[in-house]
């Protein structure tokens, strides 16, 4: 089989199959990442842009590096060094790029629905590389990839997703694929950052860290923008350290071989003490070498010759 | 000039009246309501002998134009008393001609235009310059809104007497509330020496944040920043007891929430001197319309969800909800293409609302035809003062025709707004304006 959809926007529109093809093509490609000579030639003479919004390491570095080894043309254009600065719209960024034939546009963009808005106006594939706080789909798909590769499987598994659910996209990916896959999800944070309805979209949810931790297999810590302290939403690093920090002290209600991970960047000492960032059960590094591998999927089954249609 | 209009089903909420009846205008005014007061046999028969069969001709003859009206619904002309006309400022979303123009299309014939043109109409000039622009390139009647306070910036007060003296029906900052609360009591005392409705945009910013839709399921799935229905409640409820305290009157814009509904439900009862309206696009459509990030949902007080909605349709049905007015709010196609957080808020509303309201709340039952065209005219009329809004011998010959079971399909291009920014395009909807006529004048046929 392969995927029937031009564009990558979100997980919701994955089907469990879809998403299985998706890690299992990543396994294949994970092979090719540890070789001596990381180039396939899967991509040669396609051509990718990665139009970057807002800004970003790892997610630009990793779908430059997968487009690269896959042999296509990469090209990265931020806006901040771009005619958006002179006031261009996305439509007329996008049909100017569009001219210029690329296959692939990895979009990242601090609006919600950006990357859809993008792609009902271009004929290349659209890869949401994170819209707003909506989603950001490549990340869930290292996420579960990395859960599995561990784990050795998905279904049945309990994930703790733990910090500032409301503003993050990571966490509605990861709520929409880990279901999707046969888990069970906890969401937990400050009252003020658990968006309303949350429960209604399946989840169990949680304003004790020590509760949501207890008994899990996975627990996502999510990265705080510590500028959120402005708005009201919780009184100062210190405290919300206190509450929803991951230490070693907490830990002691989790699993013993409980799973820990994190999209980064972290913010160390305050949703993740250092020990535990760089602790046994961390998978924090696995998930940015396993992005590589999902996004060398992504870029293949969208561009190369695992394309329907 | 004489006008019969004639066989129509003749429907005044004004005076309650609901029957066949036809209708003789004369110079723009409305001079015989009957049966049969246009009951003439056929030009070519009354050619006969008699006297009688001669009386009709000459009577027959004396008429310019007959209307056919059977199988119509013949009614004071619509008044929208919250529409956006751009102009001054902003002629490339709507001007007032084409904004009139679509009044006319719609069905309206007497329309209300908010302040927050540029410059704001907060000043006399402005005041005129409108309704000079209106009498010469208007298709319907205009009245202003004036301003609350200087520049909409909630600051201090405008010139609200010199806005009475120059025309203005009522004052408002709409867009934005007056967020200050002694400036609120002090506007509405102020507004009560002119007995001016003081109409407030019902928002409290701080709760609103940086939110773009109905904070609710939908805005949790799409990860859009939401506006909690809080925040037009708790300004509603303020207002609510500043009226009380002042016994001014006060107008609640675009009410959208089920609390605001109950809060003013409960002031009402208690004697409260407020009135309230309600868009045809919050009774007709929810939060679910935003879905795919459509930016033409994208309004200010946000589509909510459906509980909220039907506690607008039993407000409608009690009459705590005493209008309804589109917030006609045009914007240009490339405003509208935008990142939905970047989009501006509003939507057009003239051209749907008929047949939005007949759709949404005559068909299914919630109102009867009579209550929802008094939402539409004796209503509004009442709250402004104005003298429209009924069928009278003697009143002006503003009178809106129309099909209520014709269905149509919304095609945004066949718009006379320069705006196609409708959340309902492509919607079949029934009941269709046939002519709109104002002071006897036809200014929109079918």
């Amino acid at each position: 089989m392969g995927l029937v959809h031009k564009d990558l926007l979100s997980i919701q529109e994955l089907t469990s199959d879809e998403i299985r093809l998706i890690l299992d093509t990543a396994e294949s490609m994970k092979e090719v990442a540890r070789r001596d000579i990381k180039k396939v030639p899967a991509l040669r003479g396609k051509t990718m842009i990665n139009l970057f919004y807002e800004p970003s390491t790892r997610t630009r570095t990793s779908f430059e590096i997968a487009g690269k080894w896959l042999s296509a043309d990469v090209i990265n254009v931020s806006a901040s060094a771009s005619s958006v600065t002179k006031g261009e719209s996305l439509k007329d960024t996008g049909l100017t790029l569009q001219a210029m034939h690329p296959d692939i546009v990895v979009l990242r963009h601090p609006a919600a629905g950006a990357a859809q808005f993008l792609a009902e106006r271009l004929t290349a594939s659209v890869i949401n590389a994170g819209d707003g706080a909506h989603e950001h789909p490549s990340q869930a798909l290292l996420d579960l990839f990395t859960i599995r590769e561990k784990a050795g499987r998905l279904e049945g598994l309990k994930a703790a997703i733990i910090g500032d659910i409301a503003h993050s996209r990571v966490a509605r990916s990861n709520i929409h694929g880990m279901q999707r896959m046969g888990m069970e999800v906890r969401v937990a944070g400050p009252r003020t950052m658990l968006p309303r309805f949350i429960e209604r979209l399946g989840v169990e949810v949680f304003t004790s860290l020590d509760r949501a931790v207890a008994d899990v297999d996975v627990i996502m810590m999510l990265r705080l923008q510590t500028e959120r302290q402005q708005t009201g939403l919780f009184p100062s690093l210190r405290e919300y350290s206190r509450l929803f920090g991951l230490t070693a002290e907490r830990l002691k209600a989790a699993k013993p071989d409980v799973l820990i991970m994190h999209p980064g960047p972290m913010n160390r000492g305050v949703e993740i003490a250092p020990d535990i960032a760089d602790g046994p059960y961390s998978l924090i590094l696995n998930q940015v070498e396993n992005g590589l591998a999902v996004r060398m999927a992504l870029l293949y089954l969208f561009a190369g010759s695992g394309q329907a249609g | 000039m004489r006008i019969l209009i004639r066989g129509g089903r003749i429907i005044d909420p004004a005076s309650g009246v609901d029957d066949l009846l036809d209708l003789l205008i004369e110079d723009g005014k409305v001079i015989r309501i009957e049966k049969g007061a246009g009951n003439t046999e056929p030009l070519e028969a009354s050619k006969g002998k008699g006297t009688k069969a001669a009386k009709h001709a000459e009577s027959a003859l004396a008429v310019d134009r007959v209307m056919d009206a059977t199988g119509l619904v013949v009614c004071p002309g619509l008044i929208d008393m919250h529409v956006h006309l751009r102009q001054p400022g902003r002629e490339d979303k709507e001007t007032i001609a084409s904004g009139t123009m679509a009044a006319a299309r719609g069905g309206f014939t007497t329309i209300c235009c908010m302040p927050n043109t540029d410059p704001v109409n907060d000043t006399r000039s402005v005041t005129e310059f409108i309704l000079d622009t209106a009498k010469r390139e208007g298709a319907v009647q205009v009245y202003p809104v004036g301003a609350i306070t200087k520049g909409l910036k909630g600051e201090e007060l405008a010139e609200i007497g010199e806005l009475f003296e120059a025309g203005c029906v009522a004052i408002s900052d709409d867009g934005r509330p007056v967020m200050n609360a002694e400036l609120m009591r002090r506007a509405l005392e102020y507004a009560a020496m002119f007995d001016l409705p003081v109409i407030q945009h019902s928002e409290d910013l701080h709760l609103s944040g940086r939110g773009v839709v109905h904070e609710g399921l939908v805005s949790t799935e799409l990860g859009l920043r939401g506006i909690p229905s809080a925040s037009e409640a708790v300004m509603v409820a303020r207002d609510l007891l500043l009226a009380e305290l002042t016994g001014a009157r006060l107008h609640i814009a675009h009410v959208s929430a089920a609390e605001s509904v109950r809060v003013i439900r409960d002031a009402k009862a208690r004697g409260v001197r407020v009135s309230c309206e309600v868009t045809p696009h919050h009774v007709a459509l929810t939060e679910e319309a935003v879905r795919g990030f459509q930016t033409n949902a994208k309004m200010n007080p946000p589509l909510r969800s459906e509980d909220d909605r039907q506690a607008l349709l039993e407000g409608l049905r009690d009459g705590t909800i005493d209008v309804i007015a589109t917030d006609h709010a045009p914007h240009t196609v490339q405003e509208k293409e935008r990142e939905f957080d970047l989009a501006p808020y509003g939507v057009v509303g003239l051209e749907t609302a008929l047949a939005v309201t007949l759709t949404t709340l005559v068909v299914p039952g919630v109102l009867s035809l009579p209550q929802a065209i008094a939402k539409l005219t004796s209503e509004p009329a009442r709250i402004l003062k104005l003298q429209k809004g009924k069928i009278a011998e003697g009143a002006d010959a503003d009178l809106t025709i129309f099909d209520p079971h014709r269905d149509w399909t919304v095609d945004p291009a066949t718009f006379a707004s320069k705006s196609r920014n409708t959340p309902f395009a492509g919607w079949r909807l029934t009941g269709a304006t046939v002519t709109t006529l104002v002071s006897g004048q036809v200014v929109w046929e079918a």
